[in-house]
């Protein structure tokens, strides 16, 4: 245990969880020393599905990379039981296939070029062991379906020799890849029909000459293939896409606009939310983030450029122009700068699992806010308190508009947030923890740890509400060297069941668990 | 490779085109699975082809909709009903993919052979199949399954029955939403089949399960569910089971359950008797129609006539009218066009007095609407209109809306009525039409938008149509020879177009008399597109006219053409000089 900084007098009784000890578990694309970071490559989504077992990145370069948990499958052998019997393993995974998702555009009606970056990847329910997830760029949502398909081969036909077939065989493929051939070959496929002349007679046996093609199948290919397109539906950048619990709808958010669409149909979308005033001059506040409650198919959340986090209730009507919560943090007197609404921008919001709390992330802090008290975050987490002093240059290289990313653990007990210099956080959240690690995505994640208690919970007066500061821990960089703003840690996620993290450092996928 | 007999030729590259890499030639195959059948012979069908079939069923989504809608038609390929049993393995995996419309298809499918089948077959093959289904590893084995029960459960013993029930109870508490959908959705069919014992015991527990689901998508379809259960119980079982059921569902907090409940309200007015409807269907319903939310008042008005129509004139006029007249002025443009489509099936209902007292005022109302959809609505349903309050009075309030309409500044909205005049034409009748409307009909042969003056030619035509061909010697013909000078080629070309139109309404005589010289005037036209129009044209004359007029007047002129300079011209001209030949030759 290297940091038992928080052990102070004063913690409530029920003692909280002692903070985890994070260990290097992989790497995925490691940069080799002074090799230089392609743009496409820089990992810009990361997802983990419902039952932890496969991992899904999207990078800059419209690609989506999967992986799959290689521990868990299932044990049957002997060999394999006794194997189970040595101490938790933690989880580890293996690349298991990538995509093509989408490719850069130009929208030539308003002379806009679309990046084929991915912003957001989601997984949907599996089923026949086919995997699905949803992955947007800007403008555009896909709907995909990655399945194992029997490489087949016919090895007997009627006219001609074996040829290979193609159902089941290029990876990569989208509904796009077909239309091209079947103009050429429309004329083919008139021939054979029509020539199929109905004046031959067919003995009641049928023609004992005829035989159906024989195909011989041995190996196994993973094909990805694309399934829906939702496009058309968002006049600006989809910021989110979220999946709702009945398994049927799903939402995109934009910076004015949040749409409610049916998995099963592209071609409409309703809008449920829409903050675009009718004269855009008097625009003072945008969508940041969206995201359905875990359990309550009626419920959502999103976040805005405001700081506030907002609940509706889809039930209440079928526009939802007024929120049911609105969850508001009331800034102390006397403490505004420049700087206090840009840093107030919530930058990514996520439900615990069981949809009791919401995670917040703006600038400056990660907050977590309990829905059934909209007064205020029960405890706000500082992530990099030592920036403060340094806002100006903040904004000056615009990292101030960085918009990091925050994940919860499976239990809720823990939460995890990205910085500079390729640092992460990890804060305890039980009442009482002061847990409050820094990480850096390297294969010696403890390395930047500094030895230094935290301050324990500062009571304001309730005990439900905390606000713990961990921050200062850091300083200064302790060796001195001045911040790396290049190199940003913006994306991770938790795994939904154990201990283990998965976080982006430019084009490199570092694995952690503890 | 066997040799292949010439004749077979065709049938072989259908078979082996069954594995093409190209989708389309597979689909190709597979569209004509029946040919490949009978080419193989029953036998061959059953003991190879749907094995194959079974055996390859990874193929595209496209191909195995394909294949799940032929195999639905398969039975004669296989040697008749007694073999049916032979279909279900394929389409049993087709129940368990992943897309939706494969899967609909493939329970469609079953139904099908299910109902044809033996009852005996039925309980040896089909019981089982859906019972695989029913506990299958997915939930879309499990979504499917909830769609078949209904055709085995009369065919099945008492003891399977029971098992049945209770598969279809677990199903009802899946885990997934979406296996608890369908079976909310399937639950009324199931229930039909079920005996009404049971469906008191078991039957209602499950419908009020699912009316308390978490998941508002379920509940949605539970209230789908609620009148088909209605009908199938008695009327006091109804009252006391489903009643009470969906008067919470008309106050429930999501707007889409309450939506549905709009939607449905009147189909359950029949299954619980007048009393009930009285005391509590309309109060919900009432309520409904003063909703809130904007759906569930568009709902709710889109059924009003429905509903009228169940209850007693008098408690219309009490209860419901009010809430109309307060429609009429509701904020939302779509409730209004909701209440416009539907109002006037309200006065047989309501009688001639209050109608004319009560409704009228509303109907007017609508018919100002600044929203043109709202009164386009009224206008569609103008012979209803014209039953009740005689054609001089619409005469009146009608004609300024329609000239407004005819006007207004969006195409869509001057094609929507464009379209009605044929109709208003009919219920106005002669008389009436010519001072006003006439002038309009003309008017829109000369719109800046193509669909309008495409649509005006087309009335035209209908317009002869309904008044004949000699009331359009008097007001058609003249007014578009007029047009046909036009200094602008496109709407020349309009006239053009109508007369095409109008050619075969007005018989062999006038088109020879009056047309035929304006068109072939045209095919001296400067703009080449006038004139292979007029090719065009005189190409489909030929059948109306008579054989000497073909020769002596459209031959040269499309001679003619045929040495114009522009290619198109040629072209159009060489083609009309065939069909001259043709028809020439079939004399």
């Amino acid at each position: 245990m290297s940091d038992r900084g928080g052990e102070d007098a004063g913690q409530p009784a029920a003692s909280p969880p002692p903070p985890l000890e994070w260990k290097f578990s992989q790497v995925f694309g490691e940069r080799t020393v002074g090799e230089e970071v392609q743009e496409v490559d820089i990992i810009s989504a990361i997802e983990f599905d419902k039952s932890g077992d496969h991992l899904a990145t999207g990078d800059r370069g419209g690609r989506v990379v999967l992986f799959e948990r290689t521990d868990t499958k299932d044990h049957t052998g002997r060999k394999d039981l006794e194997r189970l019997d040595y101490p938790v393993r933690h989880p580890e995974f293996r690349y298991k296939t990538e995509f093509q998702s989408h490719e850069p555009e130009f929208d030539y009606l308003k002379s806009l070029e679309i990046e084929e970056k991915i912003n957001k990847i989601r997984w949907c329910q599996s089923a026949n062991g086919a995997l699905f997830l949803l992955s947007t760029n800007d403008k555009t949502i896909k709907f995909w379906k990655v399945q194992e398909k029997k490489v087949r081969r016919v090895s007997e036909m009627n006219l001609n020799g074996p040829q290979p077939i193609g159902n089941g065989s290029i990876a990569g493929s989208s509904t796009s890849a077909s239309s091209g051939t079947h103009l050429l070959n429309g004329g083919h496929a008139e021939r054979s029909s029509n020539s199929l002349g109905m004046e031959l007679s067919i003995p009641p046996g049928g023609f004992p000459s005829l035989r159906l093609p024989v195909v011989a199948s041995n190996e196994t290919n993973l094909l990805a293939r694309c399934r829906r397109v939702y496009a058309h539906a968002h006049d600006y950048h989809i910021n989110s896409i979220s999946n709702n619990s009945d398994g049927e709808t799903f939402i995109s958010a934009d910076d004015l606009r949040i749409n409610l669409w049916n998995l099963e149909i592209s071609y409409q979308s309703f809008n449920i939310v829409d903050v675009k005033p009718s004269n855009m001059e008097d625009l003072t506040e945008v969508i940041t983030a969206a995201e359905f409650h875990p359990l309550h198919c009626n419920t959502l959340a999103y976040s805005s450029s405001k700081g506030s986090i907002r609940l509706i209730d889809l039930r209440q009507s079928a526009l939802c122009d007024n929120h049911s919560q609105l969850f508001e943090e009331h800034e102390v007197a006397g403490s505004r700068s420049f700087f206090t609404e840009i840093i107030a921008s919530v930058s990514d919001i996520k439900f615990s699992r069981d949809g009791r709390h919401i995670l917040s992330r703006d600038y400056m802090t990660l907050k977590l806010w309990d829905i059934n008290m909209d007064s205020g975050p029960v405890a706000t987490f500082q992530v990099h308190e030592h920036l403060r002093p340094r806002l100006c240059d903040l904004y000056e290289n615009d990292s101030i508009f960085d918009k990091f990313e925050c994940c919860l653990s499976g239990d809720g007990s823990r939460v995890a947030t990205g910085s500079y210099s390729n640092q992460f956080r990890v804060f305890g959240t039980v009442p009482g923890s002061s847990e409050a690690t820094t990480l850096e995505a390297s294969k010696n994640p403890m390395r930047r740890q500094v030895q230094l208690p935290a301050r324990p919970g500062r009571s304001l007066g309730s005990l439900t509400r905390v606000v713990r500061r961990g921050g200062e821990s850091l300083g200064a960089e302790p060796d001195g060297s001045p911040h790396d703003f290049t190199t940003k840690l913006l994306h991770l996620a938790w795994h939904p069941s154990e201990n283990s993290l998965a976080c982006a450092a430019a084009n490199s996928l570092y694995m952690y668990y503890a | 490779m066997a040799m292949i007999d010439e004749p077979l030729y065709p049938i072989a590259i259908l078979i082996d085109e069954l594995k093409n890499e190209d989708i389309q030639l597979r689909l190709n195959s597979i569209r004509r699975l029946s040919t490949i059948a009978r080419a193989l012979g029953e036998e061959r069908t059953r003991k190879e082809l749907i094995p194959f079939l079974s055996e390859n069923n990874d193929d595209d989504d496209e191909v195995l909709l394909v294949m799940a809608e032929e195999l639905g038609v398969f039975i004669p390929y296989i040697g008749g009903v007694e073999y049916a049993h032979v279909l279900l393995p394929p389409l049993e995996t087709l129940c368990t993919v992943e897309e939706t419309c494969v899967r609909e298809k493939a329970v469609e499918s079953l139904c099908r052979i299910g109902t044809q089948m033996k009852e005996s077959d039925l309980v040896d093959w089909f019981v089982p199949l859906v019972k695989r289904l029913a506990a299958g590893e997915w939930f879309t084995a499990r979504v499917s399954s909830c769609g078949l029960f209904h055709i085995v459960y009369s065919s099945a013993p008492d003891l399977v029955k029971t098992e049945l029930r209770s598969i279809y109870g677990q199903l009802c508490q899946d885990d997934m939403p979406m296996v608890r959908r369908s079976a909310a959705s399937n639950l009324g069919k199931f229930a039909s089949t079920v005996e009404q014992g049971h469906l008191k015991a078991d039957i209602i527990p499950m419908f009020e399960d699912l009316t308390k689901d978490d998941q508002d998508s379920v509940r949605l379809l539970a209230v789908e569910g609620c009148a088909a259960l209605g009908k199938l119980l008695e009327s006091q079982d109804c009252i006391t089971h489903i009643l009470p059921v969906i008067i919470s569902f008309s106050q429930d907090k999501s707007w889409r359950v309450r939506y549905m409940v709009a939607n449905q309200l009147y189909e359950l007015c029949e299954a619980v008797g007048p009393e009930s409807t009285r005391t509590d269907l309309m109060p919900a319903y009432v309520r409904l129609l003063r909703d809130n939310e904007a759906e569930v008042r568009i709902a709710a008005a889109g059924k009003v006539t429905k509903f009228c129509r169940i209850l007693e004139p008098q408690l219309a006029i009490q209860h419901i009218l009010p809430c109309v007249k307060e429609l009429s002025s509701d904020s939302s443009q779509h409730v209004r066009s909701a209440l416009a489509s539907v109002i006037m099936g309200m006065a047989p209902v309501l009688g001639k007095d209050a109608t004319i007292e009560q409704l009228l005022p509303i109907f007017l109302s609508l018919l100002k609407d600044e929203f043109p959809d709202v009164r386009l609505n009224i206008i569609s349903k103008l012979d209803q209109v014209n039953q009740v309050i005689g054609v001089d009075l619409l005469s009146q309030s009608l004609l300024p809306a329609i000239v407004e309409l005819a006007e207004d500044r969006h195409w869509r909205v001057r094609l929507a009525i464009i379209e009605y005049i044929p109709l208003l034409a009919s219920q106005l009748g002669v008389g009436f039409f010519n001072d006003e409307l006439g002038t309009l009909c003309m008017h829109w042969l000369e719109d800046k938008v193509y669909s309008i003056r495409d649509a005006a030619a087309n009335n035209l035509k209908r317009l002869a149509e309904e008044f004949g061909p000699d009331w359009a010697l008097q007001h058609i013909i003249p007014q578009i020879m007029e047009k046909i000078n036009n200094p602008h080629y496109l709407y020349r070309m309009t006239i053009l177009h109508a007369i095409s139109l109008l050619a075969p309404v007005m018989g062999s005589e006038i088109t020879c008399q009056k047309l035929l010289p304006v068109i072939i005037t045209a095919s001296k036209d400067r703009v080449p597109n006038i004139k292979f129009n007029v090719a065009k044209v005189l190409q489909s004359l030929i059948p109306i006219l008579q054989q000497p007029v073909v020769e002596q007047t459209v031959r040269p002129a499309l001679v003619e053409l045929s040495e114009d300079p522009d290619v198109d011209v040629r072209y159009f001209a060489s083609q009309a000089l065939h069909a001259c030949d043709s028809v020439m030759m079939s004399t």
